[in-house]
């Protein structure tokens, strides 16, 4: 087989194959209850759960897209966006070669890794701060 | 990996260590949730993951290479950009790898003393390569042999990772007829937690994954029967093969050129040992995800299995014997033929015999 | 001995003994009876025993009316399991590669999902002989521990393929040893018990054929 000859296979999609879609749809009706009545947030892992070949997109597209969608930047594209639900979130990440690594579902209020970080807050100060100190010793070196 | 100690780095936790390098905590919180989902464990662990990498110290590691080619080493070091699992292989000390490391002669040897003494009960060992048994003098290095350097630097180790299918399962060295006695690293230790990560060579993000398990739980991962751990090796290359539905309809390739090669039917008659191969190939695929074997268009040779080099032949297709069958079957039919007549021949004679013994009753008998 | 091992073992020496038993019983068996031979018929030909005896081995496999009648449990069951038999050992691709390993070529296979669906039937129909058989009080009053050991042997490879196939229970290489292992007690097992039939069942029905068609009677 020469190296640009591409093998086509589709998979067949059957009609919700392992069950697991409807429990999952009604595990985030859940977690949404939860987050109202308690504040609690819930991670649901996509790739922990079996499920068939399509089932995964049924998921995404009863969920739908939402108002906000945010690109991150860190070691490799990862994806944030809210559903059309508000407080469901889908977290896609992937690696260097665009390939998804992992994808949750997260419903909270924000998805912590779109918060900025704590300790990526004190490294901005020191280099924020090391950074004018330059500029200042550049306006004496041009005065 | 670094190679050369540095003391001040040495003493920086995993998290300070990524700082420095400029590797933001929102980068590191995706390593992590990738971790988890990689290693199936549940989202709510990710916090505790991210605390205990945080809070890490990095690792010593004792790296020792017996009867090996160096290709376990070439898989784990040569990934072509730097992926997020290559934070956790940057980050551990490795103290001792006679392949890798700048020192030479005492000075590696010295290496490996002082990191042994430093870290007492805490380092980690890994090994690649099997160990010969026949005679010491097969292998040897800075004048030790394979068997007394692994249980010298074995004792102080808190865990020990043999890496590949040579320090495994004794691989290709173990190979009919084995001539050196080649032994796999279970076989001789007994007393020490040891994880086999099997391959020729193993896939890197496994060794990474194993490391990632030790630095946040400090304990090793679940292991299957023959210490692989279950969450890569859990699954046959058969059940997770995009192949796999051609198995089921029946649609093979009988060459390596024919049609159903070109639409890439299932490789079973060609002599793809999927069907009996554990491994995480089919999902975690090789050169950074570009394919595994069998995408590839070429059988799984079941390299991660014991004993795969004496399987009977990696194109001889699994349901085959591996014997010659139609020798063994005409030189049969030969000689039970020949028994046969013989025997017929043996009853011929018993009849023959029994019926001239045959005493016909006359009327006079009758009449006595 | 590893599970590998076990498999190396099972597709390499032990194939190897069993076959060498198979052929050999087989073939020893055919010599006698073959040789034993028949007394001359004093009496005069009144029809060909060659044509009577070559189309009773076809009409014997259509049962008439009142034998279907009286057993119709039996013949339907064996003809299902016997049918059953032949499909999963002859159509399914792996056993096919492995004939033409050794008997030099193959033939077409069917879908795996079919010979699956097959050897499922066959093994409830197996089991439904084996039920009948043991509470039939005739049937069991003529049963010898040999029926039973046929049985066995009979429905082992259709389970331990079954189960080989689904990977139930423990690891695939174990699975595939212990179903050709099973196979391998089938090979040993067949030349010294009825299982021979397979064989003598041709040369039987020719036989009680040709006795008719010498008579120049209906057979």
């Amino acid at each position: 087989m020469s190296s640009s000859t591409v093998v086509p296979f589709n998979i067949q999609n059957g009609d919700e194959m392992t069950q697991n879609v409807k429990p999952l749809l009604h595990e985030i009706k859940h977690a949404l209850d939860s987050l109202i009545e308690t504040g609690k947030s819930t991670i649901i892992d996509l790739r922990s759960i079996p499920l068939a070949p399509g089932e995964e997109d049924k998921i995404l597209n009863t969920l739908g897209q939402g108002e906000v969608k945010a690109q991150l930047n860190a070691l490799g594209l990862s994806e944030v966006n809210e559903t059309q639900y508000a407080g469901v979130w889908t977290v896609t990440h992937y690696n260097d070669e665009d390939q998804i690594i992992s994808r949750f579902i997260e419903v909270t209020t924000m998805p912590e890794i779109l918060c900025s970080q704590t300790e990526d807050i004190m490294a901005a100060y020191s280099r924020l701060a090391i950074t004018l100190d330059d500029i200042v010793e550049d306006n004496l070196e041009t005065n | 990996m670094t190679i050369n100690k540095d003391k001040s780095r040495f003493d920086m936790t995993l998290g300070e260590t990524l700082r420095s390098q400029g590797i933001s905590r929102r980068s590191f919180l995706k390593f992590c949730a990738a971790t988890a989902s990689m290693m199936a464990m549940s989202p709510a662990m990710i916090p505790k993951i991210a605390h205990a990498l945080e809070s890490a110290r990095r690792p010593s590691v004792i790296w020792l290479s017996f009867q090996e080619c160096t290709g376990c080493t070439e898989s784990l070091t040569r990934a072509h950009t730097a992926t997020i699992e290559s934070l956790i292989f940057d980050y551990i000390s490795l103290d001792y790898h006679h392949t890798l490391m700048a020192a030479s002669g005492h000075g590696a040897e010295d290496a490996r003393k002082a990191a042994m003494e430093e870290n007492f009960g805490k380092y980690l060992l890994v090994v690649d390569g099997s160990i010969p048994m026949g005679n010491p003098g097969y292998s040897t290095i800075a004048g030790i042999s394979n068997y007394d350097m692994l249980m010298e630097t074995a004792k102080g180790a808190a865990a020990i990772i043999a890496v590949g299918t040579c320090a495994t399962y004794g691989g290709i060295p173990h190979a009919n007829p084995n001539p050196t006695g080649a032994v796999s690293v279970g076989e001789l230790i007994k007393d020490k937690p040891i994880i086999n990560v099997p391959g020729c060579p193993p896939i890197p993000v496994v060794i990474t994954g194993v490391l990632t398990h030790f630095l946040t739980f400090g304990t090793i991962p679940e292991l299957d029967h023959i210490g692989r751990p279950k969450v890569f090796y859990g699954q046959s290359i058969h059940d997770r093969c995009y192949r796999r539905p051609f198995y089921d309809k029946g649609l093979f390739a009988e060459t390596f050129d024919d049609e159903g090669a070109r639409k890439g039917w299932c490789l079973y008659k060609l002599g793809c040992k999927g069907p009996t191969t554990y491994n995480a190939c089919a999902t975690t695929k090789w050169n950074n995800g570009t394919s595994f074997p069998i995408e590839s268009g070429h059988p799984c040779l079941g390299c991660s299995e014991p004993d795969f080099w004496d399987g009977g032949g990696f194109y001889k297709a699994l349901s085959m014997p591996t014997e010659n069958i139609t020798k063994t079957a005409i030189y049969t039919a030969a000689g039970a033929v020949a028994a046969g007549v013989a025997l017929g021949a043996m009853n011929k004679s018993k009849k023959n015999s029994a019926t001239k013994a045959h005493n016909k009753t006359t009327i006079d008998d009758l009449e006595k | 001995m590893s599970e590998i091992e076990f498999l190396s073992w099972v597709r390499g020496p032990g194939f190897q003994i069993a076959v060498i038993i198979f052929i050999a019983g087989v073939l020893i068996r055919f010599g006698e009876i073959l040789l034993l031979g028949r007394k001359k018929n004093l009496a005069e030909a009144k029809g060909s025993e060659m044509s009577s005896g070559l189309r009773t081995i076809i009409t014997r496999s259509i049962p008439d009316k009142t034998t279907f009648q009286r057993s119709t449990f039996t013949l339907v069951a064996g003809y299902i399991f016997h049918i059953g038999i032949f499909v999963t050992l002859f159509l399914f691709a792996p056993h096919i590669l492995m004939f033409k390993e050794v008997i030099g070529f193959g033939w077409p296979s069917i879908p795996t999902p079919i010979i699956d669906a097959t050897a499922v039937v066959t093994i409830i129909a197996l089991l439904a002989v084996l039920a009948h058989r043991m509470s039939n009080t005739v049937l069991k009053f003529l049963s010898t521990k040999e029926d039973y050991l046929v049985w066995l042997v009979t429905i082992l490879p259709l389970i331990t393929g079954y189960i080989a196939f689904h990977r139930i229970g423990t690891t695939a290489p174990t699975l595939l040893a212990i179903h050709i292992l099973s196979v391998e007690l089938l090979l040993v097992i067949f030349p010294f018990t009825k299982l021979m039939h397979s064989f003598t069942v041709a040369l039987s029905r020719w036989y009680n054929g040709a006795i008719s068609g010498y008579r120049g009677v209906e057979s």
